[in-house]
């Protein structure tokens, strides 16, 4: 097994509206094909971590390796390419463009990309959607449909340029049960089946419990990792 | 360079909200279809008028000005001015002649000159026209017709008769139109001309002439050159101007300059000659794009709004496609791309709206009257008015979107993501 990410000594403060350090010296490792899920109290830095790892935040002390290269320091320009490369995110809210289709909205990433030619993104958002069973909501304005579906709409998003890392903020978070259901055991099967790591921010208990791993903050540091 | 992905996002924004995008462009539109009008209208006036005056006047004009300096005196020359005070109380000029010596020889140079097209020795007087009781002051010119019509475009500006009738008949006179009505003569009848030294002659009319400007048309009359050399009882090389036309009248200043210090006379370019003419000309354009700019800049404000605020409601999705890999630059490309293709359609349509509009006007009839003769409203097309229009609607959309592209590009995506 390889390690994808590696995160070391990451320390963050906050001087607005006073100086207030969120995360302190947190270090640790993510495997290839691992599925984990960073827990804890509310306000106790999850989020905050998630950033710093996705690198978009960038105003951190510390170092993050990426796929063993080091992402610390790298221009705004040359992080913008490889998040595109390499992250995909899904949050809380799903963060769908509402002007775009469902389909558009997943290519967008692709397109960006430029690895394939428009009609090769459409092929692989359409794959991507119908893996996800959304195919048939493809044309549809993204704005017109539901929590759930927007949510499934997202993961495929996350998924179109096949990323070293999947990364979720809460991704369930605004889901009733049976949605939180269907999304966790949809991420569960494309650690499985596809071998995606996937780091996932989560206030649900049950939702951990059935990850790879927990890694358990508590005032901005790791107390627990568990397998 | 523009990404096709960034610009179907900007096509998108566009697009999803038509109703702001078109009022945001009718800002645009409005702005250059205004800015064409004025100055479809103002530079057709301007040309109109330039055309007259220079219809009406020689390009370079060489004449005797009369000196009426008298710092200087001659006795200054035999005394000895460090003893001796010369005051001369009420000097007055002498019996001085008007006219251009030697004028056979300056003529015979100008021809030979290659900048000169034409040139038109005349003698001008003051005369009085007498028909029966009415008496009114005017100006006489005596002129070689053909070589005068060559200079100042007379032909066109007959209203009756024709310039050739003044070869075939010695005595005929051409009259400005006004000056015929004001005493009601018309061609055929016979009017007398008397100088101020007492010596009149009779003349035939034989055609009148409008150039639409009322100074020259209520007082001024062409005869054969001779016959003015007659009635002031002068010899046949006794001229006071001599108009010239140039080949191109865009020299005349440089050239008027040359000329009064090689023959050692006064030498007036057009635009000095029609001085007034050309402030109030100058002052159009002015006004004309000081109007302009006003407007274009009133739809970059407009721009400017609608840009700010589509941004301000847009950072849920600047923050998602930042996180989803575009970059700053990228962003700004998005919001720079939606605030020109404004420009470029607004100023579209703002042409055609111009162009219709400035048809309308030279469509328009002018109000009937003496002193200018047209038909219609003056109004030019010129493409390079277009051309302007088109580019300067892009320049102001693209810089009016500039600021918020770039507060866009800035947009920190963890604030917005946190919520
Ligand atoms: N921009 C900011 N300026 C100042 N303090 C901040 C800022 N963002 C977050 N914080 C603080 O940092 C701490 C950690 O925030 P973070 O969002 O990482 O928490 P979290 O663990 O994700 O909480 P939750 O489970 O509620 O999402 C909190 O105390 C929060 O108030
Ligand atoms: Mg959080």
């Amino acid at each position: 097994m390889s390690i994808v990410l590696s995160a070391k000594n990451l320390s963050k403060s906050f001087y607005e509206p006073e100086e207030f350090q969120v995360l302190k010296n947190v270090s640790f490792d993510v495997q290839k094909g691992e599925f984990v899920s960073i827990v804890g109290k509310s306000g106790c830095g999850k989020s905050t971590l998630l950033y710093l790892i996705s690198t978009l935040d960038t105003k951190y002390k510390g170092e993050i390796f990426m796929n063993e290269k080091k992402v610390t320091g790298l221009s705004q320009n040359e992080l913008a390419r490889f998040r595109n490369e390499h992250i995909g995110f899904v949050f809380q809210f799903h963060f769908l463009l509402p002007e775009f289709s469902a389909l558009k909205n997943v290519m967008l990433p692709a397109e960006k990309l430029g690895k394939y030619s428009k009609s090769e993104c459409e092929d692989r958002a359409y794959e991507k959607l119908k893996w996800l069973d959304m195919d048939k909501f493809a044309l549809k304005l993204s704005s017109k449909l539901s929590g759930g579906q927007q949510q499934r709409v997202a993961i495929a998003r996350a998924l179109i340029n096949d990323p070293t890392i999947m990364m979720g903020d809460e991704p369930t978070g605004n889901l009733d049960s049976v949605n939180t259901e269907l999304v966790f055991d949809i991420l569960k099967d494309l650690c499985k089946s596809k071998g995606q790591t996937i780091i996932s921010v989560t206030h649900d208990t049950e939702f951990a419990e059935k990850s790879d791993r927990i890694i358990e903050m508590k005032d901005g540091e790791i107390v627990k990792h568990e397998n | 360079m523009l990404s096709s992905v960034n610009f179907e996002i900007a096509k998108t924004h566009l697009l999803a909200k038509p109703r702001q995008t078109l009022i945001a462009m009718l800002g645009v539109t409005f702005g250059i279809g205004m800015y064409i009008l004025m100055i479809s209208f103002m530079q057709g006036f301007n040309e109109f008028l330039e055309d007259t005056l220079l219809s009406s006047t020689p390009d370079v004009r060489i004449y005797n000005d009369i000196k009426t300096d008298f710092s200087h005196s001659i006795l200054d020359e035999i005394s000895d001015t460090a003893k001796v005070l010369n005051v001369i109380h009420h000097p007055k000029p002498k019996d001085i002649t008007p006219n251009l010596k030697s004028s056979a020889r300056i003529i015979e140079d100008l021809k030979r000159d290659e900048r000169v097209l034409a040139v038109s020795p005349q003698l001008a007087t003051q005369v009085f026209y007498v028909s029966g009781l009415v008496q009114i002051n005017g100006t006489l010119s005596g002129v070689n017709i053909l070589e005068e019509a060559q200079l100042t475009g007379l032909q066109p500006k007959m209203k009756t008769g024709k310039i050739e009738n003044l070869l075939t008949i010695d005595n005929g006179i051409l009259m400005g139109h006004g000056l015929a009505n004001k005493l009601n003569v018309h061609v055929g009848d016979m009017i007398s001309l008397a100088t101020p030294k007492g010596t009149a002659m009779r003349f035939r009319i034989v055609g009148t002439f409008q150039f639409g400007i009322g100074s020259l048309d209520n007082i001024k009359s062409y005869v054969n050159l001779s016959k003015v050399q007659q009635l002031v009882g002068k010899d046949n090389q006794y001229v006071t101007d001599i108009g010239i036309k140039l080949k191109n009248y865009d020299n005349a200043t440089d050239v008027a300059k040359e000329f009064s210090d090689r023959y050692g006379y006064k030498a007036d370019d057009w635009k000095t000659t029609n001085a007034s003419a050309m402030v109030s000309i100058l002052i159009r354009n002015v006004m004309t794009f000081v109007v302009s700019f006003t407007l274009l800049v009133v739809a970059g404000f407009g721009i400017y709004n609608i840009m700010s605020m589509t941004i301000q409601n847009k950072l849920k999705d600047i923050a998602i496609l930042k996180a989803e890999g575009f970059s700053s630059g990228d962003i700004r490309q998005i919001f720079l791309t939606e605030s020109v293709t404004i420009g470029v359609f607004g100023a579209l349509s703002g042409l055609v709206l111009g162009f219709i509009l400035s048809s309308g006007v030279y469509n328009l009839p002018f109000p009937k009257n003496d002193f200018i003769s047209i038909t219609h409203f003056p109004v030019v097309f010129h493409l390079k008015h277009y051309a302007f229009g088109m580019g300067f609607g892009i320049i102001t959309t693209f810089i009016a979107g500039l600021m918020p592209s770039i507060k866009a590009g800035k947009i920190d995506p963890v604030a917005i993501l946190r919520g």
